[in-house]
């Protein structure tokens, strides 16, 4: 129901701003989540961090504009860089754009779906939904299982 | 930046320069400058620094002396690299087998303030179980990270926390305290563990 809307609402802006009669619909509904997956955490004190592949399969570019999940207040995409020092920092990434047939990895020490105050702990063997925003107002929403702390990737 | 200096190391011979501006390239680019990144670090016989290990012992540099040792830097509230390099860390103490218990590893927290003996010791329980955890007061945190030639800042979040940006390089010594390496952040496994038994190995040739 909601999702209609939005189509709605996009199309109606497609055609305005273009003046086209019937471009095809494409953007988010077209973006592929794969290998999910986060880490256990230690109580809700502690920030935890997902991981995922964000594939576009459309032919036009979709930005990833923001997070949501039930389980924390504050999700926001991060990017961590290690520079030429050897030193290690966090910030928010911002937006992200991917370009047609293209790919995003949010992967240890780059990329990350950084899950700040958390609302509950992050259990191991459970899961979780995070709905991840796009500029055209789409919204795609994928588990996530939770790994153990010490793991290293989506096969644990 | 050479140029720069041999110019400076001129015009001061010359006198044309006043004291103020050699004492600026005094510390800026002169020897008086803050230690380069990628600046060696000292055997841990030279460090001075006493922490608190994650079953309340009382710990400092000199206790890594006499088996080969793998130091890093981090921090518990850390989601994405810490927890990564800890992973990593115990990937490659479980390909080294027996030899992993020959080794000191030890995990040094840079945010003291929430890593308390408690907290560090919770976390370095859900790793392998040679790695140790160390913190301690502020100070001596900071004398520690000296030694190494690491650095840690915190750094405000949006929500009103805090992060740390730290060096996030693994040290290794030998038997002697000497530096073997160091393991950076983003090294594949495949070069980690052969860094890792060169370390061990020198540990025998220190002993004959
Ligand atoms: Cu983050």
């Amino acid at each position: 129901m909601v999702k209609k809307l939005r189509y709605t609402n996009a199309l109606a802006v497609l055609l305005t701003v273009a003046g086209l009669s019937a471009p095809a619909l494409a953007g988010s509904e077209d973006v592929v989540v794969e290998n999910a997956w986060s880490r256990a955490s230690i109580s809700v004190n502690r920030p935890g961090a997902a991981y995922m592949t964000v594939r576009n399969t459309g032919e036009d570019a979709v930005t990833l504009t923001g997070l949501a999940t039930p389980l924390a207040m504050m999700p926001e995409i991060h990017e961590s860089k290690t520079n030429s020092d050897g030193v290690s920092s966090m910030a928010p990434a911002g937006e992200i754009t991917i370009e047609p047939g293209q790919s995003v990895a949010l992967e240890p020490g780059g990329l990350h779906a950084m899950l700040m105050k958390l609302q509950e702990p992050m259990t191991e063997g459970e899961n979780f939904p995070l709905t991840l925003t796009f500029s055209d107002g789409g919204k795609v929403t994928v588990e996530v299982p939770i790994l153990g702390i010490a793991a290293r990737g989506p096969e644990g | 930046m050479q140029r720069r200096q041999l110019l400076l190391y001129g015009a001061a011979g010359a006198g044309v320069l006043g004291l103020t501006l050699f004492v600026g390239w005094w510390r800026v680019d002169g020897p008086g400058a803050p230690e380069p990144k990628g600046q060696r670090p000292l055997p841990l016989s030279a460090m001075e620094f006493r922490l608190t290990d994650h079953e309340e012992n009382e710990v400092g540099p000199g206790n890594l002396i006499g088996r080969p040792t793998m130091v890093f830097f981090g921090f518990t509230y850390c989601p994405d690299v810490c927890p990564t390099t800890l992973s990593d860390i115990s990937g490659w103490l479980e390909e080294l087998g027996d030899e992993a218990s020959e080794m000191n590893v030890v995990f040094i927290t840079v945010d003291p303030e929430r890593d308390t003996v408690e907290a560090m010791a919770e976390y370095v329980g859900y790793f392998h179980p040679v790695i140790r955890g160390w913190t301690g007061p502020e100070d001596q945190i900071a004398r520690a990270a000296e030694g190494f030639r690491a650095s840690f800042e915190r750094v405000p979040t949006e929500g009103g926390g805090y992060t740390m940006n730290h060096t996030a390089s693994v040290f290794l010594f030998d038997a002697e305290g000497e530096l073997v390496t160091m393991i950076d952040y983003h090294e594949q496994r495949e070069f980690a563990v052969p860094k890792i038994q060169r370390a061990l190995t020198e540990d025998v040739e220190g002993a004959t």
